[in-house]
């Protein structure tokens, strides 16, 4: 690997200090307030529950082989897909990014010692667990089949599975995201260290701040979305039943509020990884760092305005629709000026192929036919068509598997060196990024054409025509599981067995590089002070420009010195 | 049904092609960006690999005006799809004036469907090419979705209130009929087939299908039994000439008499009452079922006839006091549920 | 008010204040109150959702609603409304008290807060019985029809579930608020606050104002919209 241009040779050990040594006893993780291991207990958590909703998601692909119902029962079925929808939304996605890598990354980004509330931090992953076991108690004790939106009067009168448990289960859960965005709003604000000016936080930062104002501002919707949900269940009083005075829609209404902008509570973050992946592969500031802020902050902004382009056949009146079709093409701006300007950074670069930028370049190509195909849903007529069809549920996943699991599996590669000190096999990461790329596309992409032919989503069965596309999509979905089962291989086996990485194996920018790796406990041994704007690649040799840098990198035993930062 | 393997579905009403031509405009916007994308990736990718692990590109300060160019023409090609699309939608909103109406009731997991002239089937829809139809739906239980993707249309049917859709058939053939809202176990089963056909052929079919009462006769029924014109006319408001116009009501706003405001002052009298009347009227939530609901709009539909008079007026003339279908209206047995004394509600049954 | 000398506070115990994640006391200060706006914000929005579907359908069964509105006891809201805006008042005097190191009046305010808290309970408590006794639980023993012989509304069990829904996550916010105010009785008696650190008490400040803010926009919703 010694040939290839960005990693430098350096052989350092482990530090022997650091926040993974503090304690080795159970207690002292079960009861931890620092940021990075309760990353690292997320990590754990949104880990087994991926797997749990992969599970679910192999036996749909597998009942969707052939046109007849004949692998699972209806019933199962039915169970399989609402176990995965509220397993990968819930418990998978919401928390991916803002609690592992926000939680890890976002005090050290800025210079502090810690979140804000460490308490509140581990009690928001202890509500995590908590949601998850209703959950997970919801499944064994028979599953939930009222689909990850719980329409009503469907979820509330008429189905007879554990509706409660799961839905108490997401209110627990519901809280933890809400403690977790309160956490990093308030740090944002108050614990930036000297020179840390707003203008001058990485990307990553603000898009984490941006997902932090939606959990804040949409989560407690859901939460009381949650409760009508139980009452009606529990106490019989007609809140979502026509038969009696009550209003079905109108939960659509509620439920859309926060699970539209749960979108973005999905994708931003994974926006912000991006970012500093690009950054850090092409040795470029940002094009147009204020603007890509800016839109993070736009796109949460927006995201409160257009829920009803969840509902243009729903029955709402025809001036709402056309109002939210309206405002959905807004959304579209703020996401395309992200987009351009990764390119634009690409633009004259130093780019290496690195197993981190496989992925933010996969991401970039993924999320823009994911983003594309949601102009066809946010146009009125032809959403008319491809409503609840396969259409919908290929375009949500190039967002949300595509756009976010992309960029969470790229910021995992990332940042791992960071985590644990050590580094993966570079070849082992690039295969399984091609899997998850070749794998993803296959399973997804005839999808699309599957909804516009009119395939409904949530059938079991499905008539003859649709089976080649169906057969190609689990086909995919074969490879894209291999590819996500490698990477658990791999890096498992590289937290103990890997290279000792050094502080900066990327030769990023970033105060998170300028601790050691893994970090020390309390992150900075004295407050650090920010000297330059984020991304200042351009800095990086004392000639600038086009200096030798190679001469600035440390020999064995030393770490990468750069005088910009007075960190550590 | 054409079972074999496809990539394109049917095209077989008036609203098809446009939204083709709709999805193919987008189509075109979306390949060519996402080459551009790619491409420019790729180009990036090769032109600027790094090649010495000292490489470092220049600062580049981003171009203000290409930022507002390319957000511009992205805009206005938004503004294309969305007026384009909303045109389209706006059309798919307003019913053809001469419709065939045809009710349908949706229920786990069937399609009740109802034909104008008395007709029913069950997940089957005949009906003839070229002539405009409109579907006005409810459901029984719980949220349905009535959606013909050959047809390209798709709506809601929620339980409690009426959603309606209108299209023209324009070619001839069998097309599936899907529930697109998840609406329980058998979701998957609550399929059925859109028949078009030649109206010769859609004739013969009419006549082969027994008949015991069209759905007007049905609400004629139901009105003499439950002896509507006790009061309606004399102290309530007449219901001809009602259908269709606008009427006034008692907080000094106005409400359009659709099948929905019908239905709802059939089961909740009391959200909307005529300017001048008191709450009087009981709610026959509970002695209805959904379709004898919609037999009654449509009976009260046909009151029209009688539009003598100008409307709004409210004592005028009671329409239709001919016996039909040979019950005069106050020769029924069990006379009026409905003849309880004012400001009293109807006593519900079967629940708490 | 004023706070005798002898009774200002301003030890502080170095291991635990500021915590180690800050710099100095004002940070903690200013990051404290910022958590629990954010909070709050939050708390508005979830109560907001609820408030949001009432109006929904109060519009819709304007008669039903105006018909449960009827049914309620605005005596005992009414005394509710007094006693809680009260304990506001008198949680005013505690955070004072406490800005000022003043340990006696800061126990004696927290103390009478959490009398008055209990009685709001209390008379919230006893409308709940009543109302039980009145068969207006839904879920318990709605009847359709009232212990005077009157047919109710069929919508006014929604009317009853939202009031039943609305007052018990205030009641709850309440007994959150009673317990937390009876632990910081016990510090305070301990002399855990001082001049210099009082966070908990200005902190505890605001979210019992926010919960008596709830009741007032609650009171007029439920119980005196009656047209």
């Amino acid at each position: 690997m010694s040939s290839i241009p960005y990693i430098p040779a350096i052989e350092v050990p482990l530090p022997a200090d650091n926040y993974l040594t503090a304690g080795n006893s159970l207690k002292s993780w079960l009861l931890t307030k620092d940021h990075k291991r309760i990353a690292i207990l997320y990590l754990i958590g949104i880990t087994f529950f991926f797997f749990i909703g992969g599970i679910a998601a192999t036996v749909i692909r597998i009942e969707l082989l052939t046109p007849k119902r004949d692998f699972v029962s209806a019933e199962a079925y039915n169970r399989m897909f609402t176990i995965h929808g509220v397993v990968m939304v819930f418990l998978y996605l919401i928390p991916s990014i803002p609690a592992t890598m926000g939680n890890f990354l976002v005090p050290l980004m800025i210079g502090a010692r810690d979140l804000a509330f460490p308490r509140m931090n581990l009690a928001s992953w202890y509500l995590f667990i908590g949601g998850g076991i209703f959950t997970t108690l919801a499944i064994i004790l028979g599953g939930v089949d009222t689909g990850w939106t719980f329409y009503t009067p469907y979820s509330s009168v008429y189905s007879q599975t554990n509706v409660v448990l799961t839905v108490i289960g997401i209110f627990i859960a519901g809280f933890s995201s809400i403690f977790t965005g309160l956490n990093f709003i308030v740090t944002m604000h108050t614990m930036r260290c000297p020179g840390m000016w707003w203008s001058r936080m990485p990307l990553f930062c603000w898009s984490i701040y941006a997902t932090s104002v939606i959990m804040l501002l949409a989560t407690p919707v859901l939460a009381m979305t949650a409760v009508l949900l139980l009452i009606e269940r529990a106490f019989n009083v007609p809140i979502f039943d026509p038969a009696r005075g009550g209003d079905p829609v109108l939960f659509q209404h509620l439920f859309w509020f926060y699970s539209h902008p749960a979108v973005y509570i999905m994708v931003l973050p994974g926006m912000g990884v991006i970012s500093e992946l690009v950054a850090c592969f092409a040795r470029k500031r940002i094009y147009g760092y204020g603007l890509v802020a800016a839109s993070s902050i736009a796109i949460a902004a927006i995201s409160f305005l257009v829920w009803g382009h969840h509902m243009f056949v729903s029955g709402m009146s025809t001036y709402g629709g056309l109002i939210f079709s309206f405002l959905s093409f807004f959304v579209a701006v703020p996401s395309a000026i992200k987009v351009v300007n990764w390119i634009a950074t690409l633009h004259k670069g130093s780019i290496v192929f690195t197993t981190p930028m496989l992925y933010a370049i996969a991401f970039i190509g993924l999320f823009v036919i994911g983003g594309l195909t949601g102009l066809f849903l946010a146009t009125l007529a032809t959403d008319v068509h491809l409503t609840d069809t396969y259409f919908i549920v290929a375009h949500f996943h190039y967002i949300m598997v595509g756009g976010t699991v992309t960029a969470f599996m790229g910021g995992i590669h990332f940042w791992f060196p960071k985590m644990f000190g050590r580094r993966y096999p570079e070849w082992a990461g690039r295969i399984a990024a091609g899997f998850i790329f070749f794998g993803f596309n296959l399973t997804f992409f005839p999808q699309f054409l599957l909804g516009y032919l009119g395939m409904p989503r949530r059938y079991a069965g499905y008539p003859e025509e649709f089976q080649v596309l169906n057969i190609l999509s689990t086909a995919g979905a074969s490879i894209l599981a291999i590819g996500y089962l490698m990477p658990l291989v791999y890096l498992l086996w590289s937290m103990k067995y890997g290279k000792p990485a050094g502080p900066n194996p990327w030769l990023a920018m970033g105060m998170e590089w300028t601790v050691s790796s893994p970090p020390p406990a309390h992150n900075f041994h004295k407050v650090p002070v920010c000297r330059e704007e984020a991304y200042a690649y351009f800095d990086m040799t004392p000639q600038g420009g086009n200096g030798p840098i190679l001469k600035k990198l440390p020999g064995p035993g030393q770490k990468l010195e750069r005088t910009e930062w007075s960190g550590t | 049904m054409n079972t074999k393997f496809r990539l394109l579905p049917d095209s077989a009403s008036n609203f098809a092609g446009d939204v083709d031509k709709l999805t193919l405009f987008l189509t075109v916007v979306s390949v060519i960006i996402t080459l551009v994308v790619c491409g420019l990736i790729a180009f990036f990718a090769i032109k600027y690999r790094r090649r010495h692990v000292d490489d470092m590109p220049p600062r580049e300060e981003p171009g203000r005006w290409t930022e507002i160019l390319w957000s511009a023409v992205l805009f206005v090609l938004l503004m294309v799809m969305f007026f384009w699309g909303a045109e389209i939608y706006m059309r798919m909103k307003r019913p053809a004036p001469n419709a065939t109406e045809i009710n349908v009731t949706a229920k786990r997991w069937m399609w009740k469907i109802q034909h104008p002239s008395g007709q029913r089937e069950i997940n089957e829809l005949h009906i003839p090419v070229g002539q405009p139809v409109k579907l006005t739906m409810i459901s029984e239980d719980v949220i349905h979705s009535f959606s013909v993707p050959a047809f390209r249309i798709k709506q809601d049917v929620i339980p409690g209130s009426y959603s309606t859709q209108w299209f023209t058939p324009t070619k001839v053939g069998e097309y599936h009929l899907f529930c697109q809202e998840y609406c329980g176990t058998l979701h998957s089963d609550m399929i059925g087939r859109v028949v078009v056909m030649e109206e010769k052929d859609y004739q013969a079919w009419l006549a082969g299908v027994s008949v015991n009462v069209t759905p007007v006769e049905e609400g004629a029924k139901l009105f003499a039994t439950y002896g509507c014109l006790t009061c309606h006319g004399q102290n309530a408001p007449s219901l001809a000439g009602l259908f269709g116009r606008q009427q006034k009501l008692d907080d000094g706003s106005t409400v359009l008499a659709d099948e929905e405001y019908l239905r709802e002052s059939i089961i909740n009298p009391a959200a909307k009452v005529v300017a001048g009347y008191g709450r009087l009227m009981p709610s026959f939530r509970a002695q209805l079922s959904d379709e004898q609901v919609s037999a009654l709009v449509s009976y009260i539909k046909t009151l029209g006839a009688a539009k003598s008079d100008e409307p709004g007026q409210a004592n005028s003339a009671a329409p239709a006091t001919q016996p039909v279908n040979g019950v005069p209206p106050n020769s029924v047995p069990n006379l009026p549920p409905a003849a309880q004394p004012p400001g009293v509600w109807p006593q519900p049954s079967g629940e708490n | 008010m004023v706070i005798p000398m002898s009774e200002v506070h301003t030890a502080v115990d170095k291991d635990t204040f500021p915590a180690s994640q800050f710099e100095d006391a004002e940070q903690q200060y200013v990051t404290a109150t910022l958590g629990m706006w954010s909070f709050l914000i939050t708390e508005i929005m979830f109560i907001g959702a609820v408030f949001a579907a009432f109006f929904v359908y109060r519009f819709r069964w304007h008669e039903a609603f105006v018909h449960g509105a009827e049914e309620l006891k605005w005596m005992l809201g009414t005394i509710n409304t007094v006693v809680l805006l009260t304990s506001s008042y008198t949680m005013v005097l505690a955070v004072h008290a406490a800005r000022h190191g003043a340990q006696k009046a800061l126990v004696r305010w927290l103390v009478l807060t959490f009398i008055l808290g209990c009685a709001f309970v209390a008379i919230k408590g006893t409308e709940y019985h009543i109302e039980y006794k009145e068969h207006l639980v839904p879920g318990l023993n709605y009847t359709e029809i009232s212990h005077t012989g009157e047919v109710r509304p069929v919508q006014m069990k929604l009317f009853m579930g939202f009031y039943f829904a609305m007052t018990a996550v205030h009641a709850l916010h309440m007994l959150v608020g009673l317990a937390v105010l009876g632990a910081l009785i016990v510090f305070a008696k301990r002399g855990s606050f001082t001049a210099a650190y009082n966070n908990p008490i200005d902190m505890f400040g605001l979210y019992w104002h926010f919960v008596d803010l709830v009741w007032v926009f609650l009171f007029p919703t439920l119980y005196l919209l009656r047209h």
